[in-house]
């Protein structure tokens, strides 16, 4: 990535469409908190996308993949055509493959098109098209727009003394078609080894531990159908970031951050495996590098309670 | 080949014992024996080629075919191969018992996926789908 692309994006995302999606105003509250908390702190602006609906989530793409396309599309539709905005930043890993995989099949197949266009006029909207908005996840926001040498500037409370085992989820990178900005050589992130998280909490102190199931399955669409699977998944996950050393798993997704909090504790009833790793949104961890303080990143909302490890590392 | 319990039990001793770099052949041929009950759950013959040099690597890929969502376990196997280079290509790295502890729990997972996976499929395609279980409640409906 040419220093012109980073200039051009720093720019570009300082201020951006905001789609909390679902999730963040329901179980993922901390991280709705902890995003717009850490914005304000780092001076960038957020505008929440006015009468957003769902995605579509897993549930209606299961069913009728079309209508998920059209839902995500009315989302950037809104973001670009009433509120003239260029960029969308959704925090959830489901809302932004969504959208990214709305995007892919809108530009791609045409039958998507005609849909969109016939579900849009029907609503009253104006359709959606191609390349209107670019759509990223929070972590590109934050590192493109401040970057690690911005961050290590800002930093109040070191996250020195804190091991993280980075968990990126499934989705932030699969499937791999329909991120094209992703493997784009130098600067940009990895669908194999993504690393934008571990690049922001390692500038702001903390020391990232070799984690190899980063992007593995957790088995959360089985949560509710096959709660079993998503357990034993979940524990060994949780037991292989505590054999690389972690205290802390950071996460950036809702969906996998509430997998992990829920199965630790079904795990710990069910096969009778304990794990003390705590999970935190990485949005949680930068604010309160930055001096939040630990309820201003809704440290509160969190399942797994990490108020005496913040404590004993110094960011409370 | 072992059966999916056998390799549970030995992955439970591997990560018990703990592991060490002359575990890495073995290790690698339990994430083989895995992907080959898919394949074979699956009415296929597993594969005997290599793909960039690893079997397991070419099982993956032919546990994939038509089967997009099988890819869930991609970068699984890929943390696996790169361990095995890690164990095999640098023995005396003084990182090499913890790759080798970490080259059991990504054999673990590997088994865990595929074992959740083979129980629920037939609740439909992985990452959530019910499309398996739909079309045929259709195609009952149509049939009637």
């Amino acid at each position: 990535m040419s220093d012109r692309d980073v200039k051009s994006k720093k720019d570009k995302y300082a201020e951006v469409a905001y789609y909390p999606g679902c999730a963040l105003e329901g179980s993922g509250h901390a991280y709705n908190r902890s995003t717009k908390a850490l914005g304000k702190a780092l001076g960038l602006k957020i505008k929440e996308v006015e009468n957003w609906n769902c995605c579509g989530a897993m549930e209606v793409k299961n069913i009728d993949p079309k209508l998920q396309t059209y839902l995500s599309s009315r989302v950037m539709s809104i973001a670009a055509n009433t509120m003239k905005m260029d960029v969308v930043m959704a925090p959830c890993n489901g809302c932004y493959h969504n959208l990214k995989k709305a995007e892919y099949d809108l530009a791609n197949d045409k039958e998507s098109v005609d849909v969109v266009d016939r579900l849009s006029k029907k609503a009253g909207h104006e359709t959606y098209q191609a390349g209107q908005v670019e759509t990223i996840h929070a972590l590109d926001w934050v590192k493109q727009t401040i970057g690690e040498e911005g961050l290590k500037e800002r930093v109040k409370n070191s996250l020195k003394g804190i091991k993280i085992a980075n968990y990126y989820g499934c989705m932030y990178v699969r499937p791999r078609h329909i991120f094209p900005e992703k493997d784009a050589g130098p600067g940009s992130e990895s669908t194999s080894k993504p690393h934008f998280m571990d690049d922001l909490l390692e500038a702001a102190g903390a020391e990232n531990v070799e984690f190899p199931l980063k992007t593995a399955c957790c088995g959360g669409a089985h949560t509710l159908s096959d709660s079993d699977t998503s357990t034993r998944l979940v524990s060994n996950i949780l037991q292989t970031a505590e054999a690389a050393g972690a205290e802390v798993i950071a996460t950036e997704c809702p969906t996998c951050h509430s997998g992990l909090e829920m199965h630790q504790i079904r795990a710990e009833k069910v096969l009778g495996i304990k794990t003390n790793v705590k999970i935190i949104y990485f949005t949680q961890l930068l604010g309160m590098a930055l001096g939040l303080k630990p309820r201003k990143v809704g440290l509160q909302e969190n399942i797994s309670n990490s108020f005496d490890l913040v404590k004993e590392k110094g960011l409370a | 080949m072992k059966s999916l319990a056998e390799i549970d039990s030995r992955l439970e001793a591997l990560i018990a014992q703990p592991p060490d770099c002359t575990d890495a052949d073995e290790m690698l041929a339990l994430g083989e024996d895995v992907l080959k009950h898919w394949v074979i759950a699956r009415g296929k013959e597993p594969t005997k080629e290599r793909r960039e040099g690893f079997r397991l690597l070419a099982l993956h890929r032919q546990g994939a075919d038509k089967e997009p969502s099988f890819n869930a376990c991609r970068e699984t196997c890929r943390e696996l191969v790169y361990h095995y280079n890690l164990l095999t290509l640098q023995p005396g790295h003084p990182q090499s018992s913890q790759h080798a502890a970490m080259m059991a729990w990504v054999a673990r997972h590997l088994l865990l996926f595929i074992e959740g996976k083979m129980e629920t499929e037939k609740l439909g395609d992985f990452c959530c789908a019910s499309r398996p279980l739909r079309e045929n409640v259709d195609e009952e409906i149509s049939a009637q």
